[in-house]
């Protein structure tokens, strides 16, 4: 019993101040402090220990979520290091693909550098030849000989400077299209630009499918203004369009008949604020659930390894940084028809 | 002996005409020219009757020179026309595809004009 009310309990049994009923109930009294006080502290004690329980589970929690922390920090440096090393390998892939549609040109680069060079050998020939003859003249003392044969010359050299710079112009075009780009805007003219990818395009398919052919139908509104453009980059888009122009015809040759006449018509046209390019196909045409899904990044119709499923994406996204547009009409059947929409300021 | 030229190159004309000089000046050949497999057959209407030696590039936008030759030797049986198939891409397919369709000889780019004259001038 507790000390103090021990020392109660004492007093009362032995005082002869109370009579022995008032002593009952204060002794019962004593008693009930005793129970409340043991009472109480019990619960005192047992909030102790649910304090410290409490105490311990909050260091626990302190310890879990410490853990939980690191893990998400290294989760994070991880997750940082994948970011960076998508973004390197979306680098890589976009390079790839600009290599592989060069390695689809390599042929018909080949066949356009091996025109000119022609051109020149013969000319060049032909010129040796006709000197050797003009000197011939010159002895003779045929003067109008002399004239006649050294216009011939002029005429040659002005040729074998036009293909020699067209050789030229071909290869200065592949190495612009391989390297990155520059994302440089330079004013460019775009029924060139469109021609000489056309060439492109049309003779790599050509040496890749010797059985192909297909019509080519140009209308190039020559009031198109010079673009603000990066050439290499709207080139790429161009190339694009029309390889995928000349697939699409030429996988309908395969199930036509002879009747079939393969066509891609380019198109450009003056639009006042904008200029359009439209490359268009009497291909098979796309339903509605290709349609839909050819601007995502790997989509692709394509038997695997044949398509990279990036070139449609890439051209969006070209044509988007340009301020423009890139629409696309379909009907199963019929054909297809993209359209380059770019504004003149942009 | 008229010669038709067929190729999408316009230089092509020039090149001949000055590759052949003596023999055009000496009037042993007398050439004509097309850029387009459709222009040939153009051409070749309207000089039906004449005998006609043609030389035809095969790869040209539109009618090739394969579909060309196909044509000339179905169609135009009177007299029939000597056809040379001059390609850039000397392989076997075309080729083959050439002897098939009735090709009477096959040239490879760029031309050996030394060989196609004396091909030319001994047929």
């Amino acid at each position: 019993m507790n000390q103090h009310l021990q020392t109660l309990k004492d007093l009362i049994q032995q005082s002869n101040a109370f009579s022995e009923e008032e002593k009952v109930l204060l002794l019962k009294a004593v008693k009930n402090a005793e129970n409340d006080l043991m009472i109480s502290e019990f619960k005192l004690e047992r909030t102790e220990k649910v304090k410290r329980t409490t105490a311990i589970l909050l260091e626990e929690t302190i310890d879990e979520l410490e853990q939980k922390r690191k893990t998400i920090e290294v989760a994070n440096e991880a997750l940082s290091k994948s970011l960076k090393e998508l973004k390197a390998t979306q680098a890589q892939l976009i390079q790839s693909e600009k290599m592989a549609s060069l390695g689809e040109l390599t042929a018909g680069i080949a066949h356009e550098i091996q025109n000119p060079l022609n051109f020149v050998n013969n000319f060049s020939e032909i010129s040796i030849e006709l000197l050797e003859e003009m000197m011939e003249e010159l002895n003779n003392g045929d003067s109008e000989e002399v004239h006649a044969i050294a216009n011939d010359v002029i005429q040659n050299l002005e040729k074998i400077n036009h293909h020699g710079k067209r050789a030229d112009g071909i290869v200065k075009g592949m190495l612009l299209h391989s390297r990155s780009s520059s994302g440089v805007k330079e004013a460019s003219e775009i029924n060139v630009l469109v021609d000489e990818y056309l060439r492109l395009a049309y003779h790599g398919l050509r040496a890749k499918d010797k059985a192909f052919n297909a019509s080519m139908e140009t209308h190039f509104d020559t009031s198109v203004d010079k673009v603000n453009i990066v050439p290499q980059d709207i080139g790429r888009v161009i190339l694009n369009l029309i390889t995928n122009a000349f697939y699409a015809v030429s996988e309908k040759k395969k199930t036509e008949t002879d009747k079939f006449q393969p066509t891609v018509w380019i198109e450009t046209k003056n639009k006042e604020k904008a200029v359009e390019i439209s490359v268009r196909d009497n291909g098979n045409g796309m339903p509605k659930h290709v349609v839909e899904k050819i601007f995502q990044p790997f989509f692709t119709t394509k038997p695997t390894g044949q398509g990279t499923g990036l070139g449609l994406s890439l051209s969006y996204d070209i044509v988007k940084a340009h301020g423009g547009e890139l629409k696309v009409e379909t009907e199963e059947g019929k054909g297809t028809e993209f359209i380059i929409l770019l504004p003149l300021t942009n | 002996m008229k010669i038709l030229v067929v190729d999408d190159e316009k230089d092509v004309k020039d090149l001949f005409l000055q590759r052949f000089r003596k023999e055009i000046r000496k009037g042993e050949v007398e050439f004509m020219f097309a850029f387009s497999g459709e222009e040939a057959l153009q051409t070749l209407d309207n000089i039906q009757q004449e005998a006609v030696l043609i030389l035809s590039d095969i790869n040209m936008p539109g009618m090739s020179g394969l579909e060309l030759l196909e044509k000339i030797k179905k169609d135009y049986l009177k007299p029939p026309p000597v056809v040379m198939m001059i390609t850039a891409y000397g392989d076997e397919e075309n080729y083959n595809t050439a002897k098939r369709l009735g090709a009477d000889d096959f040239l490879t780019k760029p031309v050996d004009f030394k060989l196609l004259k004396d091909k030319l001038l001994n047929s």
